[in-house]
């Protein structure tokens, strides 16, 4: 049984998802969640290297697992950034049809994109972070991280603090 | 806080389909207990959709994780309903805070509980307790797993 005991917040991965130049910070993100929808965008601005991890709410969000592997599906096909903006941009379209439509529009190979957002390897990377989070001690989204420490308060306010 | 070693006080209260659930029901098992502010808070929300999210695996580690606020079986019902959470949520409504104030888990300015995490084990001990710096802060399901490892 994998454990979801305290554990430091893992460093940077070969595999993780990452974007941007300049402070290293990571994130761990509902794309479901209207907490992270609306701080995304100015996040997103920030002079920062970014690490986005997964940490779907289920119970809270039932569309959320859904999101989230479609996300990682994506980044199998390098559009991990541009699914994540898309799904907070519109929320209010995200059942499987507008999946399917922003697949096309990402110039993704869509049979791909459908069979390895079902597949068992992202449901288990999706999975990875979520459980990283949880022994990190992260309690609800966005939540951010520095150094290997949580950053405390408002989440963007934190973010924004580690570029001046 | 009530202390790590002590007996854990008996209670009986109605859960979110005013049924009477009692600390003998969980002898045998580990038993975690969440107490927390009111449900809906934005906080609550977020703290009960966590332990939703680690609840089968307190499970496998034979724990059984039980909510308790001042709130009333229907209210209870209506924040389980709204989550999807399928713990069980019990109602210290009358007497107001009885429980939360027997196991130090009251704020007495405020009329609500602490947000407060207790495990009692099999023979019906407190095995461990923590009590949030303040009700804002949610504690971690991480150390619930901390708790029932050590």
């Amino acid at each position: 049984m994998d454990e979801l005991t305290s554990a430091a917040v893992p460093p940077l991965r070969a595999d993780d998802h990452v974007t941007g130049r300049g402070p290293e910070a990571i994130v761990y993100i509902d794309l479901a969640c209207p907490a992270c929808a609306a701080v995304w965008p100015r996040i997103r601005e920030l002079p920062l290297e970014l690490c986005f991890r997964h940490f779907p709410m289920t119970s809270k969000h039932p569309r959320s697992p859904a999101l989230h592997a479609a996300a990682e599906a994506a980044a199998g096909q390098g559009a991990l950034w541009e699914m994540a903006d898309s799904l907070f941009a519109e929320r209010g379209r995200v059942d499987d049809p507008h999946l399917w439509e922003r697949a096309e529009r990402f110039g993704l190979d869509l049979d791909r994109f459908q069979s390895d957002r079902r597949s068992g390897a992202v449901a288990e990377r999706v999975q990875r972070d979520f459980r990283s989070g949880v022994r990190a001690g992260v309690a609800g989204t966005p939540a951010a991280f520095a150094e290997g420490a949580p950053l405390p308060g408002e989440v963007e306010a934190g973010l924004r603090g580690l570029t001046t | 806080m009530i202390e790590p070693g002590s007996q854990a006080p008996a209670f009986t209260l109605p859960d979110q389909d005013a049924r009477d659930v009692s600390l003998g029901d969980f002898a045998g098992r580990k038993l975690v207990i969440a107490f927390y502010p009111l449900d809906f808070s934005p906080v609550c929300t977020d703290q009960l959709s966590l332990y939703q999210e680690v609840l089968a695996e307190l499970d496998q580690r034979g724990a059984t994780l039980v909510g308790v606020s001042v709130d009333s079986p229907y209210c209870h019902a209506a924040f389980r309903e709204r989550l999807n959470l399928t713990m069980p949520l019990l109602s210290d409504f009358h007497p107001k805070g009885a429980m939360s104030r027997a196991y130090g888990a009251w704020i007495e300015k405020v009329g609500h509980g602490n947000r407060s995490l207790v495990l009692v084990d099999e023979r019906g001990i407190v095995a461990w307790s923590h009590a949030s710096p303040t009700p804002l802060e949610i504690p971690g399901a991480n150390l619930i797993f901390d708790a029932l490892a050590a």
